[in-house]
């Protein structure tokens, strides 16, 4: 359970667009009559889509009351999930894996990198304003590690040259490739495949 | 080794796409229909004849989990959900099912879905798995399309819908009554057992929860016969499993083996040995972070499966396999999955939340060498009064990792902690009482 600090300037109103809400009706849709409050963690995660990556409180109350549940709990599930952003970050957020697996190959390398290049602090914005970084736990990449995530994508494989290069890559507005940057294919060994060997070379 | 033919999971790698024209290639979906009308009884009774055992961590067998489930759909309906919210570190396995063999994991849904009478499947994706998500939902969305699931789901006449919900970050939610109580659009906090799921679960109906790689096997294991993978492994610990092999290692991977695999023969074969050698090996975390950690020698011959691993009191649990060799701190490392557990913790039980706290920051300065002897013998206690002490499995999980620490290499922590306190000799001090009140004359 993390500490979450609510952002100061909070906007004034909040509504679901006509996209969101196309995602939020078909997602209500997948529960059984009166239980729509399961669909709070998916909406407010539109939410979050939709309001450059982080919740306002408006948006909190506009859900609980869409969803026709008390605000608290709608908070509740807001500060106690780590994925939902409640002050904003940048407009590409890095998640960096420093957990035992990816630290043991070199994860706080990547750390030193977004000191370095991103900005001092965890959670600040760049320069620029467009990016911000921040340390999280286990991302389920281990075998890929170390790994960290940009928004959705998953970049692996990582050393602090290759993270220098992908942080320039942003700063010109270009996406890099997700995946892995040594070359190897999803989780197979590098130059070492013994298994399934048929299927490779068909 | 295990032979090719032999392995489950044939796309593990990805080498021929994951889509249904590709994935009946690999022999999916064929013979579905025929597994669906030898009934309900047939499907468990042969899950039970094979002995599957769980593959989220616990290894409860999956016929007997099954078999759980009323047999008759009362005035409640009963649901399927599948846990795929993986976040145990050094666990990999269940994110390349998703992306890459989503249709045998559909497919195990269809047939366990019909074995425990549910006609709802919710699959519990762990939110940054965002992408995975994505692959598994074309998957589905093929399977509406060429009727294999839906209504009438195959001609069978059994209705199935299956639903994605995407997680939002907490490890906890791996728990199946807190993934329960999210799916439900509460906070991830877990219940008291009993009522066990089965027959209280979620919205109050029977619902039985599976992880991935038990579902997605369950196909295979119809399809060739209990015999065929109790054949393989040893009674009680049979088949197949997906190790992750990550950490100080030549070629991490995930790969497909043999259960009771030597661990040695794992990680020397198909990931490339420890880097630096076999000799340069400290300690292997067998399990994924909340398993005990195994010292070199026990390495050296100890087999992969359920059994062998309780008897060296470690555990498979995820069978995520962290190396660690010796330029590591091992102390650090413990350190950081001690931090790790702290940030997990959902808050519920006092044990847990403020524990783990404590074992993070006692271990943080066992590794600054800041402790004082006493304080190691102080945190071994701290372990045990978490565990056994909470509703859910959490505090075994966070508190087993610092236990096996301190069982196989207390002599190292000894050595680096030599710090003397002012109070040293004053020996009947309760360790709660802060040591700085204790150096001033008033204390």
């Amino acid at each position: 359970m993390s500490v979450k600090k609510i952002h100061k300037d909070q906007p004034e109103t909040f509504e679901f667009n006509e996209k969101s809400m196309e995602a939020v009706n078909k997602i209500v849709s997948n529960y059984p009559d009166g239980r729509q409050q399961s669909a709070v963690m998916a909406l407010l995660y539109i939410a979050q889509r939709q309001h450059d990556n982080w919740i306002p409180l408006k948006a909190m109350k506009y859900i609980a009351k869409f969803l026709d549940m008390p605000y608290i709990k709608v908070y509740e599930v807001a500060t106690f999930y780590s994925m939902y952003n409640l002050s904003p970050v940048g407009k590409y957020f890095f998640q960096v894996c420093t957990t035992t697996p990816c630290m043991l190959r070199g994860a706080y390398d990547l750390v030193k990198v977004c000191k370095k290049k991103i900005s001092e602090k965890e959670n600040e914005l760049s320069e620029d304003g467009k990016i911000s970084w921040m340390e999280v736990e286990c991302l389920g990449a281990c075998v890929n590690a170390p790994m960290m995530q940009v928004n959705e994508d998953y970049y692996e494989d990582l050393n602090d040259k290759k993270l220098e290069e992908i942080i320039d890559t942003i700063y010109q507005n270009k996406i890099p490739k997700p995946g892995s940057y040594t070359g190897r294919i999803n989780a197979e060994p590098v130059d070492n495949r013994k298994t399934l060997l048929g299927n490779k070379n068909a | 080794m295990l032979k090719d033919e032999d392995r489950i999971f044939q796309n593990l790698y990805n080498d021929s796409g994951a889509d249904l024209q590709s994935a009946k290639l690999r022999n999916d979906w064929s013979g579905t229909k025929d597994i669906l009308e030898k009934g309900r009884e047939w499907i468990i009774n042969e899950v039970k004849a094979s002995e599957l055992r769980g593959r989220g961590g616990a290894g409860f067998p999956t016929g007997l989990k099954w078999s759980f489930a009323p047999k008759e759909i009362g005035s409640r309906p009963h649901y399927l959900v599948i846990n795929a919210d993986e976040s145990e570190p050094g666990t990999c396995k269940d994110r390349d099912i998703l992306r890459f063999e989503p249709h045998k994991l559909i497919e195990g849904c269809l047939i366990a879905s019909y074995a425990v009478n549910a006609h709802k499947c919710y699959i519990y994706i762990r939110g940054e798995y965002f992408n995975e998500g994505q692959k598994l939902q074309t998957a589905i969305d093929e399977a509406y399309k060429n009727k294999l699931i839906g209504e009438n789901a195959l001609d069978s006449g059994w209705d199935l819908d299956i639903y994605i919900h995407y997680g939002a970050g907490a490890y906890i939610c791996g728990e199946e009554t807190a993934l329960l109580e999210s799916l439900e659009g509460k906070k991830g906090q877990p219940r008291l057992k009993p009522p066990f799921p089965a027959l209280i679960g979620l919205y109050g109906c029977p619902t039985i929860i599976n992880n991935v790689e038990t579902v997605a096997a369950v196909p295979t294991i119809l399809k060739r016969g209990a015999k065929w993978f109790s054949s393989l492994g040893r009674p009680k610990n049979t088949g197949t499993k997906i190790y992750c092999i990550s950490g100080n290692v030549n070629n991490p991977c995930n790969v497909e083996e043999e259960m009771g695999i030597p661990l040695k023969e794992l990680i020397e074969t198909h990931a490339g040995g420890v880097v630096g050698g076999w000799d340069n090996l400290k300690a292997v975390i067998p399990g994924g972070s909340s398993m005990p950690m195994l010292p070199k020698e026990i390495c050296d011959n100890i087999k992969m499966d359920f059994d062998a691993c309780v008897e060296n009191k470690t555990g498979l649990g995820t069978a995520g396999i962290v190396v660690i060799n010796n330029d590591q701190d091992i102390i650090k490392c413990m350190a950081r999955i001690a931090r790790f557990y702290k940030h997990e913790s959902c808050g519920q039980c006092t044990p847990c939340r403020e524990g783990s706290g404590w074992m993070w920051r006692m271990l943080e300065r066992m590794a600054a060498g800041e402790a004082t002897p006493d304080e190691v013998d102080m945190l071994f206690d701290v372990t045990k009064q978490i565990e056994g002490h909470t509703i859910c499995a959490f505090g075994e999980g966070s508190s087993w990792p610092v236990q096996g620490l301190i069982r196989h290499f207390k002599d190292e922590i000894l050595e680096r902690n030599k710090f003397d306190p002012v109070v040293k000799k004053q020996k009947n001090i309760p360790y709660l009482v802060d040591q700085h009140l204790l150096e001033k004359e008033n204390a």
